[in-house]
């Protein structure tokens, strides 16, 4: 993705837009302007006034659009402090997205433009229908204005349904689009990146916050376009009808929007509260329900009530704070307009009588007062927009930061894609999750192994067996030193060459939702049906696949919640097998099945895959005792690197776990 | 889990119709008057007070529309050209006297809405206050069989449903009818015949809406049931990416994904295409509506019938803005009523679960420590006797052992599929009993019938010679003290999660816990040791870490009878080492059963019970067993395995 600079280009188009606008209504002013001399016998008494204020307000059409574009943009756009970035901006990176549907981008708030016109001629003509037609009881000039009016109602129609189509066409099109960079971008992701985000993270950006960007971007294509033009649309329409009478709104508007401003921002902050304190709640309830044996074990339930009931105090004051400053939204509201109306009215009134109703006239108060509801419910729907688009902003924060994350490794340039052997070279390797001033986790570890060996891994809970592995597929990347693999730096291979030439079994196995073959298949997708069987056999998991009455074909649940543990890990065995890798990790992949299974799996990759080298971890003593070295791992070092017979005698530590699994139990050795 | 999502789709702001149109039925029905019932019992005189605001507030906003038709046949029409004095300042009295009723409007509405917030509000929190505390209540089997995802769902999609319900659909329905009936009343006194124009136009408006109502509601379904099914997509392979990572498998997941995607962005269009049409019909049913209300009304002026004025006319233009707006928000509303009962009907549903029930009177005392009589104290002492109450009123005590009879016991979890045989087991006070089996062999659910999580069909079990039965479930549960192998820890500090063991232990207390659990060592190294706050079930430390704090956790209970269910199985065998010893130590004297997979921790319990589809069908100890040459010995000697 390119990082462009959007932002600024969005406001710009905005305000074209809205120039265009003006540009269209000042053309309608002049052509309509002789019929309108024609039929309201005299507009010269305002006419001087009003046109000045024409010009100033069609120099706010672009000045109050700007400002808002603006605002938007400061609102979306605070640049990150990452350095390659800068230039490009949030909304930039999210308005990528829309790609194929960029013309309704464009489509729908022209659209939107268009009906707000018709939408604001409609009162005019029908004030021009009460003039002329129904107070001279002049019945053919009923039934044109009539049918000019059922025009512009239906032309309004058109338009309407087609920004309809368009911005649904629009926003599910976005979210797609959005959903589908996101996922792919979280495919680039490292070990480190998810670590980083952690996967449940990543699930919550891709569902529910682009459903929430993909809602405050209808409402903006749609609403928030719509709102400032029909009220400047209108503010021109009654200018135009009467100057004076019009300048009752100039009085108006600013003290609704004063008003709305002033309760948006008080009642914003305590919105944010409130959302995080749903967090909370939804916290407690989701480890309530989880830890339900604990809660009921222990004999919590009291202690789980108060916590919950005090999150639920919470909310209701938060919520109750924040709605009450809403509370005066709608009352301010009809407080501007009843006033607005009584003052047109008032006003209207009198200029209609004095003047014999020359200046002014009975329909023309009508189209007023419509006038009157159009400005200030435009202005209302302004201020909720707004609220609605400060709330999605959190979810835009958290979908951009996923689009920003650079994957922490990359293939090199000009890669090697060919792993010769299986030989591993550890040189110095240090290695920690965090920043470099962290406490390692691998501390200047220094091996060699010849390719086909035979390694066991042994250590205690935190000695880093896991982290020792994971640097041989490059899962991690060093932080000093290198690993070798095949004699080359893997940090030089092509990723997918080396990762298709070393497999892991993770400790965190995972199994998909699909047949027990598609599952294998991850592994080798051309496999054939012998060679699945063939490896499965190696991992002792064709009997248990054969005893179900679907054999292969069987499905797998989601998360594998229909194979028992030791089925999962032999699975998943079977499974890293079918890549004939040249490195075998399995990292502590037989925990679940019991000594002898274990013994048969490791007889079988002997036999079978002489040329892989392998690498046990284990807690079983028994596990590793028969491999080619073991490595004894403690605190991020290795201790001690050699055959099982050696390491009794050397090491005090594989002593220790040797005799702790021993006791009493001589039978295992024979 | 896929209700999980608290996802509300897109749908053209308040006026698509978002659901599908389902059958009003009877049950909805008793539903809605149920939460009305409730609502009008705890609030019913903030709600007396909403109805009137409501009221006021309509008919002024009705008064100010009939207001005009005044203003132009009394006032303009008859000053035109003769403007005078005592006219204007009628005409000031009548407009002031309209500024008061307004005023009257907008304190009403502010009321109204005033008001409701503390109804709406209140309400959202009783109701969930109502059902959390009934969760608590209810037995394990009611978690067992609904679902973490099903049950999160009340809190997340539920009761957000209810809020539309009660702060959005019903106020905004009262007043939606309120308005007509009043907008009716005035438009039929203004004008009979321009009221049928009106009344054809309603039904036209209702017809469309129902159409398109119904449309889009099949793609909403459709919709969501395509968003299911990508989310789940979504929850697997990114929970599972590191598997996707290894053996990179990001291609065929992006096409996968892909495929899904597009899928759901079809269905979201169709659905949303409907829904955002609905509004700019309504608007220009309404326009369409004005132009033939001024054509007829135009007409009925010109032939004099029906005495048209002009003021007439023009108030009747603005009643009908006020009519088409209420018009197509009842329709909508009641689509949205409709599709909240299902919620709602989920929340009573729990509201009205049976609790777990209780009919046990012993309680479990703490008593004090190396003294011959029983002395019943507050604090905790490590002692403890079981209180039973005599029929006089008075109580006797008896001191708590630890003896634990199982006989000839039955249990199925479901009936037909019995799941334990004739269990007898005789665990005295001090003894490790343990239970070796396959999955599923029915270890697991022997300690859950100890605890009474489930109740037995058949037999008995005894607790110092106690039936269980007799015993309070909370006086029992705090007896034995279980730690599982799915650890659950909670948000907050590591001591908070050890001091869930027992909430009066001292800071002390839970270091002594966490040392004799072995896991001082690694909590010191947190970042900020026994404070470091612990996030989403403790996933910054390890399964085996985790494990450690659970164990500290039942250390600190210091309960006299205690289950491991596969408590160790994460631990490195080296830590086990040291752990057993430690907890070995605790238990001295007291009851312990055991399940473990790894036979080194269960060789040197006193019994060892090897289950076989809900059998015992061997029993003694390790000597015994391996002497038997049966199945444990082929387990130990590995001939034989558990899966």
């Amino acid at each position: 993705m390119k990082p462009r600079n959007q932002g600024p280009k969005l406001a710009i188009l905005f305000a074209c837009l809205v120039v265009a606008a003006a540009a269209v209504l000042c053309l309608i002013k002049f052509a309509y302007e002789p019929i309108a001399k024609k039929a309201f016998s005299s507009i010269a008494a305002g006419a001087q006034l009003g046109n000045i204020i024409f010009v100033v307000c069609i120099a706010l059409a672009v000045i109050i659009p700007l400002i808002i574009a603006v605002k938007l943009c400061r609102l979306y756009n605070n640049k990150t402090d990452s350095e390659s970035i800068i230039g490009s901006t949030m909304i930039g990176r999210l308005a990528s997205s829309f790609r194929e549907y960029k013309k309704y981008v464009y489509l729908t708030p022209l659209c939107v433009i268009l009906e707000s016109i018709m939408d604001t001629f409609i009162p005019l003509l029908t004030g021009i229908l009460i003039d002329q037609g129904v107070k001279q009881t002049n019945m053919p000039f009923i039934i044109r204005i009539g049918l000019v009016l059922l025009g512009c109602a239906v032309v309004s129609l058109g338009l309407g349904m087609l920004t309809g189509l368009f911005s649904a066409r629009c926003s599910a099109g976005y979210a797609a689009n959005l959903r589908h960079d996101l996922f792919y971008k979280a495919q680039t992701y490292s070990f480190a990146n998810i670590d980083k985000f952690s996967t449940g993270s990543i699930v919550t950006r891709l569902t529910t916050d682009v459903g929430n960007v993909q809602m405050a971007f209808m409402a903006a294509i749609r609403v928030a376009v719509r709102c400032p033009v029909m009220l400047i649309l209108a503010l021109m329409m009654s200018f135009s009808i009467n100057s004076e009478l019009s300048l009752v709104f100039l009085g108006a508007i600013p003290i609704l929007g004063v008003g709305l401003f002033i309760i948006m921002k008080y009642s914003r902050p305590v919105f944010k509260k409130v959302f995080k304190m749903f967090d909370r709640l939804n916290t407690d309830v989701q480890e309530n329900v989880r830890g339900v044996r604990v809660v009921k074990s222990f004999v919590r339930e009291e202690h789980e009530k108060e916590k919950f009931g005090k999150d639920v105090d919470d909310i209701f004051f938060g919520f109750r704070k924040a709605e009450r400053i809403l509370a005066f939204n709608r009352p301010l509201m009809q407080f501007c307009m009843y006033g607005s109306k009584l003052l047109v009215c008032w006003l209207g009134a009198r200029l209609i009588i004095e003047s014999g109703e020359t200046a002014m006239t009975t329909g023309q108060l009508s189209a007023l007062l419509t006038y009157t509801l159009q400005i200030l419910m435009s202005l209302m729907m302004l201020s909720q927009i707004f609220v609605m688009l400060t709330m999605s902003r959190a979810s835009m924060d958290r979908v951009d930061e996923m689009l920003l994350e650079t994957p922490t490794i990359t293939d090199p340039e000009d890669p090697v894609t060919e792993v010769k052997d299986g030989s591993v070279t550890f040189k110095d390797v240090v290695f920690s999750y965090g920043k470099h001033g962290d406490k390692p986790v691998l501390d200047h570890v220094d091996l060699s192994i010849k390719s086909g060996e035979t390694i066991g891994i042994i250590g205690g809970t935190g000695s880093s067996k896991s982290s020792f592995v994971s640097l041989i597929p490059r899962l991690y990347d060093v932080i000093g030193g290198s690993v070798e693999v095949g004699g080359v730096d893997v940090r030089d291979y092509d990723i997918e060459a080396l990762r298709a030439s070393v497999a892991m079994v993770l400790q965190k196995n995972e199994v998909f939702s699909g047949t027990i073959r598609e599952n294998l298949l991850w592994g080798n997708p051309n496999a054939t049906d012998e060679e699945i069987r063939h490896c499965c056999h190696i991992a002792d998991a064709d009997g248990f696949i054969m005893e179900r009455p679907d054999g292969y074909d069987t499905f797998i649940e989601q998360s594998g919640t229909n194979v028992s543990g030791g089925q999962k890990q032999r699975l998943c065995i079977a499974r890293a097998l079918l890549k004939k890798p040249k490195i075998l990790i399995l990292d502590d992949s037989t925990s679940a099945v019991d000594t002898e299974t274990d013994a048969k799996i490791r007889a079988g990759l002997k036999n079978y895959m002489p040329e892989t080298t392998k690498f046990i971890i284990a807690q079983r003593i028994s596990s590793v005792q028969d491999s080619d070295r073991i490595i004894v791992m403690d605190e991020g070092r290795v201790t001690a690197f050699g055959t099982h017979d050696e390491l009794m005698k050397t090491s005090d530590i594989y002593r220790e776990v040797y005799w702790s699994q021993q006791k009493g139990g001589e039978r295992l050795e024979a | 889990m896929k209700r999980n999502f608290a996802y509300s789709p897109p749908g053209g702001g308040r006026h698509a119709p978002r659901g599908p149109r389902e059958k009003i039925t009877m049950k909805s029905v008793k539903t809605l008057g149920r939460v009305l019932g409730m609502l009008f019992k705890e609030y019913w005189f903030l709600l007396l007070i909403v109805g009137i605001t409501t009221v006021l507030s309509s008919l002024a906003n009705t008064r100010g529309s009939m207001f005009l038709q005044e203003l132009v046949d009394d006032y303009i029409v008859p000053m035109i050209g003769k403007p005078n004095a005592e006219g204007y300042s009628q005409l000031l009295k009548a407009i002031f006297y309209m500024g008061l009723i307004y005023l009257v409007g907008v304190g009403s509405t502010f009321l109204h809405n005033w008001l409701m917030i503390s109804v709406g509000q209140g309400m959202l929190r009783k109701v969930r206050a109502r059902v959390f505390n009934k969760l608590q209540s209810l037995p394990v089997k009611y978690f067992d069989q609904h679902g973490y995802g099903n049950i999160m769902s009340l809190f997340t999609n539920d009761v957000s449903t209810l809020r539309q319900l009660i702060s959005q659909s019903i106020p905004q329905l009262v007043t939606s009818i309120v308005t007509i009936v009043i907008v009716f009343v005035n438009m039929l006194r203004l004008s009979g015949w321009l009221t049928v124009v009106v009344l054809c136009f309603i039904a036209l408006m209702f017809i469309f809406t129902a159409l398109l109502g119904g449309k889009s509601g099949k793609y909403y379904i459709k919709q969501q049931a395509s968003l299911g099914e990508l989310n789940g997509y979504i929850e697997e392979t990114i929970n599972g990416q590191r598997v996707v990572k290894v053996f990179c498998h990001e291609d065929k997941a992006k096409a996968d994904f892909d495929v899904k995607n597009e899928e759901l962005r079809r269905n979201a269009t169709r659905a949303n295409s409907f829904a955002n049409v609905v509004m700019p019909l309504m608007n220009n049913l309404g326009n369409i509506q004005y132009v033939v209300l001024a054509v007829v009304g135009g007409a009925l002026a010109v032939s004099g019938v029906g005495g048209m004025t002009i003021g007439t006319i023009i108030a009747f233009l603005q009643l009908s803005r006020n009519f088409s707006m209420p018009v197509s928000q009842v329709s909508e509303q009641v689509n949205h009523i409709v599709l909240a009962m299902a919620g709602a009907d989920r929340l009573f549903q729990v509201i009205d679960e049976v609790p777990e029930d209780d009919e046990g009177t012993i309680d479990l005392v703490n008593i004090k420590k190396d003294l011959d009589e029983i002395v019943e104290v507050e604090e905790h002492t490590g002692a403890w006797a079981w209180k039973i109450p005599a029929e006089n009123g008075g109580f006797t005590y008896k001191r708590l052992c630890g003896d634990v009879i199982l006989t000839d016991v039955d249990f199925s979890y479901v009936e037909g599929k019995q799941v334990l045989y004739d269990i007898s087991i005789d665990a005295e006070r001090g003894e490790k009993v343990a239970f070796v089996g396959a999955t599923g062999a029915g270890k697991t659910t022997i300690t859950n019938l100890l605890n009474r999580f489930y109740d037995i069909q058949d037999g008995t079990i005894t607790y110092d010679g106690i039936d269980i039965k007799d015993i309070k479930k909370s006086a029992l549960r705090r007896s034995l003290g279980i730690v599982l192998q799915d650890v659950n820890l909670f948000t907050g500090t590591v001591r908070d999660n050890i001091r869930y063991g027992r909430l009066d232990a001292t800071d002390e207390e839970i270091v002594a816990a966490a040392k004799l659990a072995n896991a001082h060592g690694f909590i010191e190294m947190l970042p900020d040791g026994y404070d470091t706050v612990l996030e989403g079930d403790g996933s910054g430390l390890s399964q085996g870490q985790r494990q450690l704090i659970a164990i500290a956790r039942a250390a600190v209970a210091d309960p006299p009878v205690m289950i491991l269910d596969e408590a160790t199985s994460s631990i490195d065998t080296r830590t086990e080492t040291i752990v057993q010893r430690g907890m070995d130590q605790l238990m001295h004297g007291r009851t312990v059963f055991v399940i473990a997979h790894r036979l080194s921790t269960v060789m040197n319990s006193d019994l060892i019970m090897v289950l076989e589809h809900g059998h015992i069908v061997e029993r003694g100890n390790h000597d015994q067993l391996i002497e038997q040459q049966g199945i444990y010995y082929r387990l130990y000697t590995g001939a034989f395995q558990l899966d």
